[in-house]
């Protein structure tokens, strides 16, 4: 059973609702009695003329095969509620409880620090609010960077919106924080809480979290760190004292994230009372999810360092290709300072939205924070801080299935699609 | 503030298309020549600035007016 046969047989034409797990169920069995690739497989390759290449890992890396795995033996033994006194509640609170200690042990805290939450965005959000709240009596000043992501920029709006206060810190051109008005603004009065991502999602630039950390703790101000980028890829510098992840971006399945509050951390939960998750995070959580999420994280983690040996010289063969091979191209972000597995760049009067378009027609997946590719029609506020070309943007980020092949094949056909898009729109000679 | 030699009103289009109107004009005009780009995405506030950095053009600033902001550059070479 492959993730693919899953996901075409989830996404053909379904009658309604109820057509989908009897129309599942039969497929699979279908499938594993005659034991050969399915009808679904078979339409999706030839759909496309050569194997497509996902190059889209910063926003759903695919599952790792222990989350696959992990996933289905927990659906038959994990179903259950595990807050109840009967057996199989047992069952899947011991589940619950192992999945919780992986995770904690992998990312080195205390298995009561650590809460899972239905997304990297309600543990951002969470995060955020519940710091704020926490330490309401000191001030109501949010401090964080320009390039947060929307999650936690989202979380601030309504914290203002409520009658507080926010101090975005500017970055330079290349991602990176301006540590002396980062320090300048946490020394402020009324501070609550500051936010720092761990390494940008759309550039790639890797924060100075451990100096950013000393500047808080002198002025005994928390930091909350938005690790999605980091978590199970590098290792995440210490000083934080709230942290969050998500496991779609390891290798783990979506819908999970992990919210990690650091022991004599002033945070109160902004939700409503629920018992949950030591009150962190209300509603049952997605239990198969969640084993599948810790034992991949711990999976992920036992690979990062050989992955990010492997991918890093990719990355940086696709940033010095795309700037020799592409004319008027901007590759953007830290060239040494950043993530092993993403790279951003702009290609000057192109339109970001038919470029993503003519790559995804020739089986490329990639993405892009461009304005015209966003719903809101705002330039991405990333490159807005870095005042770098926001026009014409690509991200490109790599995971344990991208081979050099994959991306030779990428840098082989991006020049051709990038002229053909110019000569359309009457751009070469300008 | 400077007074533009020329306007190119952009308004209603998208990035883009404000800078390559730019790119257009600003070399069939002498060298030191100012251009004002009226454009109202808001994406012209972070490419129009870009692009005078990447082609070595000179982006003296944003007016706001009543016809929304305009980007000014000066044709340096
Ligand atoms: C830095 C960062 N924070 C938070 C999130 C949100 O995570 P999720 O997709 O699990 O809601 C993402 C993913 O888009 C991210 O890249």
């Amino acid at each position: 059973m492959t993730g693919l046969t899953v996901v075409g047989s989830l996404s053909a034409p379904i009658g309604g609702i109820m057509a989908i797990p009897a129309r599942y169920v039969g497929f699979r069995e279908r499938e594993e009695r005659a034991g050969v690739a399915s009808p679904a497989v078979a339409n999706r390759r030839g759909t496309v003329s050569a194997s497509p290449v996902y190059l889209d890992a910063a926003t759903a890396a695919p599952p790792h095969p222990v989350t696959r795995q992990a996933l289905l033996a927990a659906l038959d033994d994990g179903w259950a509620d595990p807050a109840r006194l009967y057996g199989q509640a047992r069952r899947a609170r011991q589940l619950l409880d192992a999945a919780r200690e992986a995770a904690a042990a992998t990312l080195g805290v205390r298995a009561d620090e650590l809460s899972f939450t239905p997304s990297g965005t309600a543990a951002a959000h969470s995060a955020v609010l519940g710091g704020l709240l926490g330490r309401r009596r000191v001030g109501r000043v949010l401090v964080h960077s320009a390039i947060e992501h929307s999650a936690v920029l989202h979380a601030a709006e309504k914290h203002v919106a409520e009658g507080g206060s926010v101090g975005p810190v500017p970055v330079d051109r290349l991602g990176r924080l301006d540590l002396p008005a980062w320090s300048a603004a946490v020394r402020a009065p009324g501070v609550a809480l500051a936010a720092l991502i761990a390494a940008s999602h759309e550039v790639g630039t890797v924060q100075p979290v451990a100096e950013a950390a000393e500047a808080c703790a002198e002025v005994g101000v928390p930091l909350f760190v938005d690790g999605a980028q980091v978590v199970g890829r590098v290792p995440v510098p210490a000083g934080w004292s709230v942290l969050t992840a998500s496991a779609h971006k390891w290798g783990g399945p979506p819908g999970v994230g992990l919210l990690v509050v650091r022991k004599g951390t002033r945070w109160e939960s902004p939700w409503p009372a629920d018992e949950r998750e030591s009150g962190r995070t209300p509603g049952v959580v997605n239990l198969p999810a969640v084993v599948a999420a810790a034992a991949s994280l711990r999976a992920a983690a036992a690979d990062a360092a050989a992955e990010a040996a492997r991918l890093a010289p990719l990355v940086d063969r696709i940033r010095a290709r795309v700037a020799a091979d592409v004319p008027d191209v901007e590759v953007v972000g830290d060239p040494d300072r950043r993530l092993p597995h993403l790279v951003t760049f702009s290609c000057l009067y192109v339109d970001g939205e038919a470029l993503l378009h003519a790559l995804d027609r020739r089986g490329f997946a990639v993405s892009s924070g461009s304005s015209c590719t966003s719903s809101t029609l705002r330039p991405s506020h990333v490159l807005e801080a870095m005042g770098v070309l926001s026009h014409g943007n690509v991200r490109v980020s790599l995971h344990r299935e991208t081979t050099e092949a994959d991306v030779e094949r990428f840098l082989a056909e991006l020049p051709g699609v990038v002229a053909e898009l110019r000569a359309e729109a009457g751009v070469t000679a300008l | 503030m400077t007074f533009p030699d020329e306007v190119l009103d952009c308004r209603g289009q998208r990035c883009p298309l404000p800078v390559i109107a730019a790119a257009r004009r600003l070399p069939e005009l002498p060298v030191g020549s100012v251009v004002r780009v009226l454009a109202d995405d808001p994406a012209a506030a972070v490419d129009i600035p870009a692009w005078c950095r990447m082609r070595g053009q000179e982006f003296l600033g944003t007016v706001t007016g009543a016809d929304g902001p305009g980007y000014d550059v000066r044709r340096r070479h």
